[in-house]
């Protein structure tokens, strides 16, 4: 007989549904328009980092041009309707199948190569592109491509409020994260962690790393067009700064690695701080914040690598299992 | 040939003797630590605002700014180094490279917020003047610009093989532990790379300001074009980087010239990821 109750182990099995009731009541509960519209923004962003999570954090390449992926997908879905007059979630196969071409591209050479040239060849290629894309009248040039103003039918995903959004992307979201807990258990999330944490050693064990890691940044690839068409269904419109500027990319990198690159809610909790944040600042600082938040962001990636390269969460895990492991009776 | 493409050519050699200048101190960084400095651009970024406040304070030229910008580049790089890149190199690679990403953003924005978004530009009559050179002429801040950072480039190439430094620094970067045991202390050795790394960039920005643009953002383009040459020319090598950063120039002149003044990073950077696939150690160098 237990003389106490066992609170830990009661938390273990609690926890998960608790906050799974707290994020589906969550826009019941704070349902104003501003606290819906910034939930739906947390999972998106958080789609987008879990998406960038699979290649940075379990294999451990630091793309920094993953916004070229989610302005495939924002592009594409707004020319599907621009130019077919399709519902622009329509154009996401389109999305997804370029992503998958251009991380092949970049990837197959600089995945051979050490970890710096494929960070480099990523900024390059997202520039590349966005300059492309500028110039591109075809693709609404520097002012960008709009979607439809009213919506015709349902498919258009175009709502006022941002109650459906919140849930769409909350189940693209529970995807993504699902995907991902299943490769981290999978044979390849073994061989991508082993890569990051040594690639000599996984090598010389028969792991074939550089195409492990290109899998891994395809997968990555698609997912994160998967989230810029969402982005492009929301807001009806994307441009070359919006959708394929670097900022976009240093979002992804800045709340994966807040929140814990390489462990699987890491990208939410990372999304989770810095979205209110970031639109706490724009509403209370306006357009002057603007330059001030990158300042803050560059400083905290600084910080994070300096100080806690496993991110807040790695922190909070390490310190719950210390204390685990400080319980000597208890079993599980 | 045109006299037209000749100055085309011309312009494009003395600007790649420029990118020749800064992108050394990025392949010296990257030869010696294996660690790949995403600020680059932005230490070329500040060097140019360094002669835009040198301009505005006391209406000093590039014999003023020059100096002004080495010296507080130099410093710069060696607190980046005992701050932030000393740690760092020993975490994992994407702390590695998240951390001189996360540099790259702060002195970015950092100058947004303070020197706003605009555009600024020196007078061009600072450096005023253009020179006849046989059927071409050439602008006078080109040509003063061009000629200063072949003579640093080759200066510093001659520090790093021919110095007592330059063989500490170079026995550093071959085996740190067995440099120490020699008596070379390796963080005094590596924080001496950084500062002629930076200092190199703050040279760089303050001749280049005379007649480019100066903006927050400009670093951006500047690290890319620095990515190319030192994987064009093979990472760690001077003199790689200085015919690359020629040809580079030539290259980026010339598709100026010939396709649009849009289209020239276009085309650098296409080139960048042709070289990936196609020779990534470099035209000289070996596979590391």
């Amino acid at each position: 007989m237990r003389p106490t109750r066992d609170w830990p182990a009661m938390m273990r099995k609690l926890g998960p549904i608790v906050a799974a009731v707290a994020v589906l009541a969550y826009p019941l509960v704070f349902a104003t328009p501003f606290q819906q519209r910034l939930g739906a923004l947390v999972l998106l962003y958080a789609i987008s980092a879990s998406a960038w999570n699979i290649v940075g954090g379990y294999a451990g390449q630091a793309s920094i041009g993953h916004v070229v992926f989610f302005g495939c997908g924002a592009y594409a879905a707004l020319a599907a309707y621009q130019h077919l007059g399709l519902p622009p979630i329509a154009g996401l196969p389109i999305g997804v199948a370029l992503s998958v071409l251009i991380a092949a591209v970049v990837g197959v050479p600089t995945l051979r190569l050490s970890g710096h040239y494929f960070s480099m060849a990523t900024i390059a290629v997202a520039e590349l592109v966005r300059l492309a894309v500028a110039n591109t009248q075809w693709l609404g040039g520097a002012q960008g491509l709009s979607g439809p103003p009213v919506p015709r039918t349902v498919f258009d995903l175009s709502f006022v409020s941002a109650l459906p959004y919140y849930y769409l992307f909350l189940a693209v979201l529970a995807g993504v994260i699902a995907l991902t807990w299943h490769i981290e258990r999978s044979r390849i999330g073994y061989y991508l962690r082993a890569i990051r944490d040594s690639e000599r050693a996984a090598r010389s064990l028969g792991a074939a790393a550089p195409r492990y890691k290109l899998y891994a940044f395809i997968l990555s690839a698609a997912l994160t067009a998967v989230a810029g068409a969402l982005y492009a269904a929301m807001f009806g419109f994307v441009d070359p700064d919006s959708g394929l500027g670097i900022l976009v990319s240093v979002k992804m990198v800045i709340m994966a690695a807040l929140g814990g690159a390489g462990l699987l809610f890491g990208p939410l909790v990372g999304a989770a701080i810095l979205v209110p944040v970031e639109e706490y600042s724009n509403s209370l600082l306006g357009g002057a914040g603007a330059g001030l938040t990158f300042v803050a962001y560059g400083a905290i990636i600084m910080l994070i690598a300096r100080f806690r390269p496993g991110g807040l969460l790695d922190g909070v895990l390490r310190a719950l299992r210390r204390r685990r492991a400080a319980r000597p009776t208890e079993k599980t | 040939m045109s006299s037209t493409l000749l100055q085309v050519i011309a312009g494009g050699l003395l600007l790649g003797a420029v990118y020749a200048l800064f992108s050394s101190g990025l392949t010296l960084i990257w030869g010696m630590m294996n660690v790949v400095n995403f600020a680059h651009g932005d230490f070329v970024m500040l060097g140019m605002y360094v002669a835009f406040v040198t301009w505005k304070l006391m209406g000093g030229g590039p014999a003023a700014s020059v100096p002004i910008a080495a010296l507080a580049l130099a410093t710069l790089g060696v607190v980046c180094y005992f701050a932030l890149i000393r740690h760092i190199m020993r975490g994992p690679m994407l702390a590695q490279i998240l951390g001189t990403f996360g540099l790259a953003l702060l002195l970015r924005y950092s100058a947004f917020w303070y020197f706003g978004a605009n555009y600024q530009t020196l007078p061009d009559t600072l450096v005023g003047g253009t020179l006849p050179l046989g059927p071409i002429r050439i602008e006078a801040s080109r040509l003063l610009a061009g000629v200063v950072a072949l003579i640093v480039t080759a200066g510093l190439h001659l520090l790093l093989t021919r110095s007592a430094l330059g063989s500490r620094m170079l026995a550093v970067s071959e085996d740190a532990a067995a440099a120490e045991l020699m008596g070379i202390r390796p963080e005094r050795m590596q924080a001496a790379a950084w500062a002629l790394a930076a200092g190199a960039t703050g040279i760089a920005g303050a001749l280049i300001a005379t007649f480019f643009y100066i903006s927050p953002t400009v670093g951006e383009t500047l690290a890319i074009v620095a990515f190319v040459t030192v994987s064009l020319g093979g990472f760690g090598s001077v003199p790689g980087a200085l015919i690359a950063g020629l040809l580079i120039g030539v290259i980026e002149s010339i598709s100026a010239y010939m396709i649009g003044a849009v289209y020239k990073d276009i085309v650098v950077y296409a080139l960048f990821v042709a070289v990936l696939w196609l020779r990534p150690q470099g035209l000289m160098g070996k596979m590391s």
